[in-house]
């Protein structure tokens, strides 16, 4: 318990812990999220490029 | 001169790709494992100050915090400099994706400084202390980056313009660390990085050292990262994007 008091200067010291282990998160979410995003983007850019593509030699046919 | 296969590998963006997936894993789990082991030894093991009692405590996450945050921008000013003069797309790459990690450091400093600032200081914040306001103009320059990119649709355009901006903006970083030799304020001399022995004791020290060690591995764990998304991203028109999302679909 006097661990977590921090000499009656808890409010300080863990507040400053807890945004920074916040931010740690919020990138690694990010990271994340961005990748997937990305991911998901391409795929469907790849799956609408494909579809629009016309076999040139069978129109000729 | 012949450069080494690795150094040109270095600019495919595949290649990077790939080694990044591989690389960040390693760099998480060091990071995380540094992390956990300097947050303990700062928390719990080390003694408290003489002056500044139990709050001091902060002192294993402020620096580390602001030290990232001016390292993320000089990485995204080199790499955008880079990227400006030899046209490489994937300095360029670097550079957006190190700017949002460096904005958020820098932010998260600022806010730590506050906290400790009120116990300590007697103020959460004040207006004619340098470092203070250098470490805010750090701040206001990642995000006028990332503005400026945000104002282009044409992605090759946006990477040239904001790159001049990032390589004006990084004398800002030399001031950040000398103001406090500079000018007399609120912020203390260096304590650490100067060319004398460090005016802390080791068992500080060595908890303080960790988590400068712990943050840095932790900043390329979460470049490397982001990195995978802005190369997906920049290359979606490539062949190897395209087996690489209809591979997985599968």
């Amino acid at each position: 318990m006097e661990f977590l008091r921090m000499g009656g200067e808890a409010a300080y010291v863990w507040s400053a812990y807890g945004i920074t282990l916040a931010v740690l998160l919020f990138n690694v979410w990010w990271a994340r999220w961005t990748h997937r995003n990305a991911l998901d983007r391409a795929r469907a850019y790849s799956a609408e490029t494909r579809a629009t593509k016309k076999p040139t030699v069978r129109q000729v046919e | 001169m012949r450069l080494p296969r690795w150094f040109h590998l270095l600019g495919s963006p595949p290649f990077v790709y790939g080694w990044a997936g591989r690389l960040a894993p390693w760099l998480g789990a060091i990071a995380i494992v540094l992390l956990v082991v300097g947050a303990y030894w700062g928390l719990a093991v080390a003694p408290p100050d003489r002056v500044q009692g139990e709050v001091y405590r902060i002192i294993f996450l402020h620096p580390q915090v602001a030290y990232v945050g001016m390292m993320a921008y000089v990485v995204m000013a080199v790499s955008a400099g880079i990227g400006f003069i030899w046209r490489i797309k994937l300095a360029h790459a670097v550079a957006v994706t190190a700017a949002p990690i460096g904005a958020s450091f820098t932010a998260c400093a600022l806010a730590t400084g506050a906290i400790w600032g009120r116990p300590t200081w007697g103020t959460f914040w004040q207006w004619s202390d340098p470092r203070i306001m250098f470490e805010t103009l750090l701040l206001f320059l990642f995000l006028s980056y990332l503005a400026l990119r945000a104002a282009f649709d044409d992605r090759d355009k946006a990477d040239r313009v904001s790159a001049i901006l990032a390589v004006v903006g990084v004398v800002n970083v030399p001031i950040i660390h000398y103001s406090v030799i500079w000018w007399n304020s609120l912020h203390q001399g260096p304590t650490v990085m100067k060319l004398d022995k460090p005016s802390m004791a080791p068992e500080m020290l060595w908890p303080f050292l960790i988590m400068v060690a712990a943050f840095t591995v932790c900043f390329y764990w979460l470049l490397l990262n982001g990195l995978r998304g802005q190369i997906v991203e920049r290359e979606r028109d490539t062949r190897w994007v395209k087996q690489l999302v209809e591979g997985r679909k599968a």
